[in-house]
């Protein structure tokens, strides 16, 4: 880890003078592939580019000795404000305390180091930016070195840094001294990265950089965008997916003090007003025809039937070895069992909103986004700019959950396309009803499976089927994502489950529906429904077998250490041995996705139908925990997340209609209903993986696995909701 | 127009009677501390005092704050409680996207200044109408705890 990297071979890499004086490091990874934009059927040779448009950087020091780093992430809560900051800071050996932060616009220098482009997504930040940002550390560092040994006449050996200053045998220069003269210097090709074991900032528990904003009102969201001159929008959409304005009377709207303007726009019918009170009660007002189009029959109960339906016939292999059908026919004892997940929204905190501001030649968009190469690009088409043309600035987003990741830009451009047919700079905001009946739901999924098992209990066959909506059909994603006709996220933590591997006839089906319901990746995304399946399965088998569902694991996972290792820590921290008090009863699951591995064990109990879950232990091997902090948040998060969805959460639909509409009746976690969460961490210097969504998936088999234990009756359909009533 | 009391200050502002003091705030006097969540009292992101007592102001028209004092997140560095709740928050480390933070720590604010000790049960009472997406649940009920001590 501490041999030089050849910067140059893979890198771009220039430093350049800032006009307000100080030191700007840039460098970009060109892209030899990248997914598809919207329009495009070819990637451009240059994607990734090496055109710095300033002041695009990772990295600025002040001559006032602020250093000020660039995300090339968005910061939605999962701490990235804070970890990426760190990994300079920790190359750089700079003053904590002086660090400064901010988003970086949108530019090809900032895609994403896997995926190639400008996504925060797939809890892969911080592995992602490992190297890049680190490099950019000790990049500036040695540049800071080399302006030292000039000004002092010395060798550059003979100086070392400390907390922001380069420091000779007697004397000590400040970084931000330095910055002006050290952006003059030729840049070095290579750059030496610290041991592990000097590490001082990496791998200790650090605190926020964004917390003083956040208790005191002054961090500025999306929401939070005000100018001279601009005016906030609602638009009222169809009340079915798929439906269209037939015509509509915007009279009574007009009347409403403080609406300025009624706009059709490609998704319904836009009320500009001066205020968001205005907006809402114009919107009220509007008369509109609709033509509800083909889904004003759709129906949730009908669709599990068509879902049932499908899984009867036969679909796509997602993953085959041997012949299970065969070994079902002759065993013994065979378990058989339906499980469904319902769509489910994300409802970030911060409803959805873009302010959307257009000149000549020039578009500028304020927004939370998890996604602005696609938001960039679909503004531009639009409006018929180039991207570059389009500037955007990332807020802090309320929350994002995979919500503000949209390939479609669903919010971006219907923003866009107000402000074009408004004519004046506009904010679109989404209420609550909005957020929730407005789509990209996680897709619902029914699994059925037949698992064959031996005279001890262990399965030899499994034949699994998959039903639901595709994420990834018809996005830039597509062509990386769905291979043969399998959309990889309807599959993952079943196609690649463990416990398939080591048995010898399994087969994995998918039937991909096609349906009008938008969909998206939902915090975790295909293994929020496939950790449910899957480990309440196992835990089926376990006690069809008469073994602990513990003990039962650990015989299956024999081949798998990084599982074993958080399975066995989170046992032994709950002290799985031991009794629990009277009434109080056990579930435990374990699951890999997004590169880590996490176990959890539930302790609940049940008292007249409700249930009541008092303590969630986890344990998680994500490789390196480069700040164990927020690590601790994001499975606590986690857990609140996947416990609220697994109790309450569900989108439903009659009539064409989304039955739910706001928090009374989609319902999510609130304090009374939150566990104690304890966290620890394996210690692992395996491959780096993610923190912000593996600690999801565990939740809900844990806890349904513990109502087992407790009632003797099987969660099988989520979300519990009164099932034990 | 219509006089409101908002953290101390006389303010006359040019809002119909019944728009929602949460409104008045953002969108005509540019206070933005105050966050919108939902719109109708379920999550308490809009939570202000009215004349010290949590209420939501996404629901409260501005007519009903008439002769009250209204008080807002952006005046809790000034509150002998709200201070303390403010470095309770900094020292847990509560925050994560910090959407719903304010009316945290408004209503956290609203109960300690009544209730020198509240306990689980008094949290889950008091905070379970604040809805956090993040799940800072956990963190928030220690940083009430922490707050609680500090201020005995
Ligand atoms: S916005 Fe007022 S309670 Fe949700
Ligand atoms: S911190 Fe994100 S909703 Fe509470």
């Amino acid at each position: 880890m501490n041999a030089p990297l050849n910067i140059s071979r893979r890198t771009f890499i220039k430093a350049t003078a800032l006009v307000a004086g100080g030191l700007v490091i840039a460098f970009a990874i060109p892209q030899a592939k990248r997914f598809l934009l919207p329009g495009e059927t070819k990637a451009p040779a240059d994607a990734g580019g090496s055109k710095l448009p300033a002041p695009n950087a990772f990295l600025r020091i002040g001559t006032d000795n602020t250093i000020t780093v660039l995300l090339a992430h968005s910061e939605m809560g999962q701490s990235i404000w804070t970890t990426l900051p760190m990994l300079i800071a920790e190359e750089l050996d700079a003053d904590w305390s002086k660090i400064q932060v901010e988003h970086a616009g949108a530019a090809p220098q900032y895609v994403h180091t896997a995926y190639g482009i400008q996504i925060t997504g797939g809890s892969s930040t911080t592995w992602s930016e490992f190297d890049r940002y680190r490099q950019a550390g000790a990049l500036t560092r040695a540049l800071l070195i080399n302006a030292a040994a000039q000004e002092l006449g010395v060798a550059k050996e003979t100086l070392r840094t400390e907390n922001g200053f380069v420091v000779s045998a007697d004397k000590k220069i400040s970084y931000g001294e330095l910055a002006e003269a050290a952006a003059k210097l030729e840049t070095p090709t290579t750059v030496v990265l610290k041991d592990p074991k000097d590490w001082k900032i990496i791998g200790k528990a650090t605190k926020r950089l964004d917390s003083a904003a956040k208790i005191n009102g002054t961090a500025k969201f999306g929401q939070d965008v005000q100018f001279e001159g601009l005016k906030t929008a609602m638009v009222a959409r169809a009340p079915v997916f798929g439906g269209k304005v037939k015509s509509f009377d915007a009279s009574a709207s007009k009347q409403i003090k403080g609406v300025q303007n009624v706009v059709q726009v490609p998704t319904g019918v836009a009320v500009i007003a001066d205020n968001y009170w205005s907006a809402k009660q114009g919107r009220d007002a509007l008369k509109i025809d609709w033509d509800l189009g083909p889904n004003a029959g759709l129906d949730s109960k009908k669709m599990v039937e068509d879902y049932r339906a499908l899984a009867a016939t036969t679909g796509t292999v997602a993953a085959k070895t041997g012949d299970s059908q065969a070994a079902l026919k002759q065993a013994k004892t065979v378990v058989k069992a339906e499980y469904i997940a319902p769509y489910l929204a994300h409802s970030p905190m911060e409803p959805l909103n873009c302010t959307v501001k257009i000149d000549k030649d020039a578009c500028e968009i304020w927004t939370g986004t998890q996604m602005q190469t696609t938001d960039q690009a679909a503004a531009a088409k639009i409006l018929g700019l180039k991207p570059e043309q389009v500037t955007i600035h990332t807020l802090f987003l309320g929350g994002g959950f995979g919500r503000r990741a949209n390939p479609a830009a669903d919010f971006v451009s219907e923003a866009v396309q107000v402000a074009k047919a408004a004519g004046v700079p506009v904010k679109t905001v989404w209420s609550r009803e909005d957020d929730v009946k407005g789509g990209y739901y996680r897709p619902m999924f029914l699994h059925q499976a037949n698992i064959a098992l031996d005279d001890k209990g262990l399965p030899i066959a499994w034949e699994h089927t998959a039903v639901g909506q595709s994420i990834m059909l018809g996005t830039p994603f597509e062509t990386v994502m769905i291979k043969d006709g399998v959309d990889a996220t309807s599959v993952e933590g079943t196609a690649d489950s463990p416990y398939l591997k080591g048995i010898a006839n399994h087969q994995v089906q998918l039937h991909t529906v096609k349906a009008d319901i938008p969909v998206l990746w939902w915090r975790s995304v295909g293994h929020s429904h496939t950790a449910f399946v899957m480990e309440s399965l196992i835990d089926e088998l376990a006690n069809a077998a008469k073994r602990d569902p513990l003990e039962y694991r650990r015989e299956l996972l024999k081949d798998h250490p990084r599982h074993l290792a958080a399975l066995n820590l989170a046992a032994e921290k709950a002290d799985w041995e031991k009794p629990l008090p009277k009434g109080v009863f056990r579930g435990i699951a374990v699951h890999e996705s997004f590169g880590s591995f996490v176990a959890q064990v539930a302790e609940v109990s049940v008292n007249a139908g409700e249930v009541k879950v008092h303590r969630m232990i986890s344990a998680i091997d994500c490789g390196l925990a480069v700040n164990p902090e927020s690590l601790t948040a994001q499975m606590q998060s986690s857990v609140s997340f996947g416990l609220g969805a697994a109790l309450q959460s569900e989108i439903t639909f009659k009539d064409g209609q989304v039955q739910q509409s706001n928090f009374h009746d989609y319902q999510v976690l609130r304090m009374k209903d939150m566990p104690k969460v304890e966290v620890y961490i394996v210690p692992s210097t395996e491959k780096m993986g993610g923190v912000g969504e593996p600690g999801l998936p565990p939740v809900a088999p844990a806890v349904t696995n513990a109502i087992f234990a407790a009632t003797g009756k099987r969660i099988r359909t989520l979300p519990i909701g009164t099932q034990l009533a | 127009m219509i006089k409101l009391n908002i953290n101390g200050k006389d303010e006359s502002l040019d809002a119909p009677e019944d728009m929602p003091i949460l409104w008045a705030l953002r969108d005509v006097l540019h206070m933005t501390g105050t966050k919108f969540g939902c719109g109708m009292a379920q999550c308490g992101a809009c939570t202000v005092h009215l004349d010290g007592q949590p209420i939501r102001s996404c629901i409260t028209p501005v007519s009903m704050a008439a002769g009250k004092k209204i008080t807002t997140i952006e005046a809790m560095q000034e509150d002998q409680v709200g201070q303390v709740v403010q470095a309770a928050w900094r020292e847990i480390d509560v925050v994560q996207c910090g959407y719903c933070q304010s009316g945290q720590i408004m209503a956290a604010t609203a109960l300690l200044t009544t209730n020198h000790k509240p306990t689980d049960a008094d949290i889950d009472a008091a905070m379970s109408g604040n809805i956090c997406r993040c799940g800072t649940y956990p963190r928030i009920r220690a940083a009430i705890h922490a707050a609680a001590e500090k201020l005995a």
